[in-house]
């Protein structure tokens, strides 16, 4: 079976290769620190990143979490946003962008704001988790309030199939929570306060036997 | 087990307020921390040698073997807890540390006071933020009474503790990829030796070691190592976390004693399968373990690390993922080769380029594409990934694909069979020549391949 290269798509950076330097700015030089004197950065990002960078005996491991509070401040890792990361850090946006793009959790274009990491994995899956992912999309995939990814394992094959919503496990889920959980999402309540993995007793006493 | 040994690290786990320290404390918390710094480190090793205990992470090496590979002497010395755990299935040390945050710690401390380490870090996975949340607090909770900082209850030891949040990806649960993406780099697994007890952390002696692991620490110090020897078989000593999961009545976490059989786990505690089904196959510790199909000799195998092994698959976490009639083997394998290909760091070509190809193979076969031959090429692949890379997640992929489909070659056969008449592709080639130079054979008419 023959590829045909012209039936690959692009992407509107002109690359067949998703995400390339997408979260830097191409006008600007990349190994470069960029300068205080010029970049902006509010101050509780600063506080927070400075804190974690007192927290470890080289400041490179905090490049992780310090990207993990400006994807939080920004909604994605933006060229500013890795710009004022790179500028606390002391590191070049280039940097940044090489580390963030191997992990999953980091967002490299614009998202949702709101999460939903639907778990696909083999325990969830053999419990339905394609079905439900498909739902998600149906019901959230349009609206971009909403971030719905296939995960992979999520750890809590216990309330298979599952999802984190906004970082909430919840779990077992049917097709028909998903609705329920757009409008929880939508009116800022919490979400599906019955089925959420923190308050579920240990299997043994869980399981009424 | 003997009498007085119900459970241990899941003792009332559900007690309202047992992830506070004043509950904790009540309950004996943080006695053994006073105990241990009464004694030599080098004791304290001696108790965790005593006990035998095995790493709960997957690799089963023996925990106290490991503590005495940390070099004595003045030096900056880290202790890493894995709390990175992304292996499917598993999922004990989320309810673990969820629930008692302070074992957890005081394990750490106990054995960063034994190996002399001054800095000690929790790898979390970036997932698992409520749970972080929770060690955050208690960590704060530890360092307000003097358990963590600088001289630790009065003694001259300082020990600090921070809690690193990862950012999603299984390779980091790999020791010496965790270790590179604690240093802010791209999880890349680095080539051993050196071990990370000699150079791990910031070029450091590290020592690493699961959750579940280090939560034993002030459990061995409380009954002795002798003692805790006792439970369990000869070589799998203590209790493990067993997370059950998949097609089946009662999935969760449940306590055993090693040893204990397989049909007491699965139609014990896990309450047997779904209403009407049976079970196929299961896998015995982790999506990276080998399957076994679940027959009556299996049945009546004991669980533990060696009775595992020799009958041909790992203990590994400690996962069990069963699965019945109702699933197809081939939806099983393309989901566990379609996970490690997504999780390939991409640094050794063998585990990059086969997990790759193993899953294209494999959409293959689900489209109708594939002849059995595929089969043979999946096999052969595997085969060359297994021991040639730095790290094992190509050989965690080449694992369970290559035992599914050497326990169930006729349902693939069977299966891609089926798919190509639905494609029109007509009858399959035949099989011939099975092996590395496996050819496509003589093309037989329909009525002559019947």
């Amino acid at each position: 079976m023959a590829i045909d290269p012209s039936k690959i798509k692009r992407y509107s950076h002109g690359s067949r290769v998703p995400g390339w330097d997408s979260a830097v700015d191409l006008t600007k030089d990349p190994s470069v620190v960029p300068d205080p004197a010029t970049t902006y950065v509010p101050d509780h990002v600063r506080e927070a990143i400075e804190a974690l960078m007192g927290k470890y005996p080289d400041v490179r491991s905090a490049a992780i979490p310090a990207m993990k509070i400006v994807q939080r401040e920004h909604g994605w890792l933006s060229p500013t946003a890795m710009e004022q990361a790179a500028c606390v850090l002391r590191l070049t946006p280039a940097y940044m962008v090489s580390v963030a793009s191997f992990y999953d959790m980091f967002e490299l274009s614009p998202k949702g704001a709101n999460d939903v990491y639907v778990c696909t994995n083999i325990s969830c899956s053999l419990l339905g988790a394609d079905a439900l992912h498909a739902r998600f999309k149906e019901e959230m995939g349009g609206d971009p309030d909403f971030n719905v990814r296939a995960f992979e394992c999520l750890g809590a094959c216990d309330i298979a199939p599952m999802a984190s919503v906004n970082g909430t496990y919840v779990g077992p889920l049917t097709e028909d929570d998903v609705v329920q959980i757009k409008e929880d999402l939508k009116e800022g309540r919490e979400v599906l306060p019955d089925k959420q993995l923190a308050k579920r007793k240990a299997a043994s006493k869980h399981w009424n036997r | 087990m003997p009498a007085n040994i119900d459970t241990i690290l899941f003792k009332d786990i559900d007690e309202p307020g047992l992830n506070t320290r004043e509950v904790y404390e009540r309950r004996g918390g943080y006695e053994m921390l006073r105990k241990a710094l009464k004694m030599e480190p080098g004791a304290v090793l001696d108790e965790m040698l005593a006990s035998g205990v095995r790493g709960r992470g997957g690799a089963g090496f023996a925990m106290g073997r490991k503590m005495s590979f940390i070099p004595k002497g003045q030096m900056d010395k880290y202790l890493v807890c894995n709390a990175d755990e992304s292996e499917p299935g598993t999922f004990k040390d989320r309810e673990l540390m969820q629930k008692n945050p302070h074992l957890l710690i005081e394990g750490i401390i106990i054995g960063a006071y034994c190996i002399g380490a001054s800095k000690s870090f929790i790898f979390i996975r970036g997932e698992y933020d409520y749970v972080a949340d929770i060690l955050d607090a208690a960590v704060a909770e530890a360092r307000a009474a003097g358990y963590l900082g600088e001289n630790i209850l009065g003694s001259d030891h300082t020990i600090d503790l921070v809690v690193h949040r990862g950012a999603g990806a299984y390779i980091c649960g790999e020791e010496t990829a965790l270790l590179d993406s604690l240093e802010g780099k791209r999880g890349n697994p680095r080539l051993k030796p050196p071990f990370p007890a000699v150079q791990g952390l910031y070029q450091g002696p590290t020592l690493i070691n699961n959750v579940e692991t280090l939560m034993n620490v002030p459990v061995i110090l409380r009954m002795g190592g002798a003692e805790y020897a006792k439970i369990g078989t000869e070589t799998s000593t203590g209790t493990k976390m067993i997370s059950i999961s998949g097609q089946i009545k009662y999935p969760g976490n449940y306590e055993i004693e090693l040893g204990m059989k397989t049909r007491d786990i699965l139609f014990g505690l896990g309450g047997g399968p779904l209403e009407g089904r049976t079970f196929k196959a299961w896998f015995p510790g982790g999506s990276s373990s080998p399957v076994m199909p679940l027959t009556e000799e299996v049945l009546e195998m004991p669980y533990d690390f060696d009775s595992i092994a020799k009958a041909g698959s790992m203990l590994g976490s400690g996962a069990i993922i069963v699965f019945d009639d109702s699933t197809s083997i081939v939806d099983v394998c393309y989901k566990t080769a379609h996970f490690y290909r997504h999780e390939s760091c991409g640094k050794c070509s063998p585990c990059r380029e086969g997990c790759n190809w193993t899953e294209k193979m494999l959409v293959r076969i689900k489209n109708g594409d594939a002849t059995p031959m595929d089969l043979d090429i999946i096999e052969s692949v595997c085969n060359q990934i297994m021991g040639n890379c730095l790290c094992v997640l190509g050989d965690a992929m080449a694992m369970p694909v290559s035992s599914m489909i050497k326990h169930f070659r006729p349902e693939f056969e069977a299966y891609i069979e089926a798919k190509r008449e639905e494609a029109g592709f007509g009858v399959a080639i035949p099989q011939v020549n099975r092996g590395s130079h496996a050819g496509p054979g003589p093309l037989l008419s329909p009525a002559q391949a019947a």
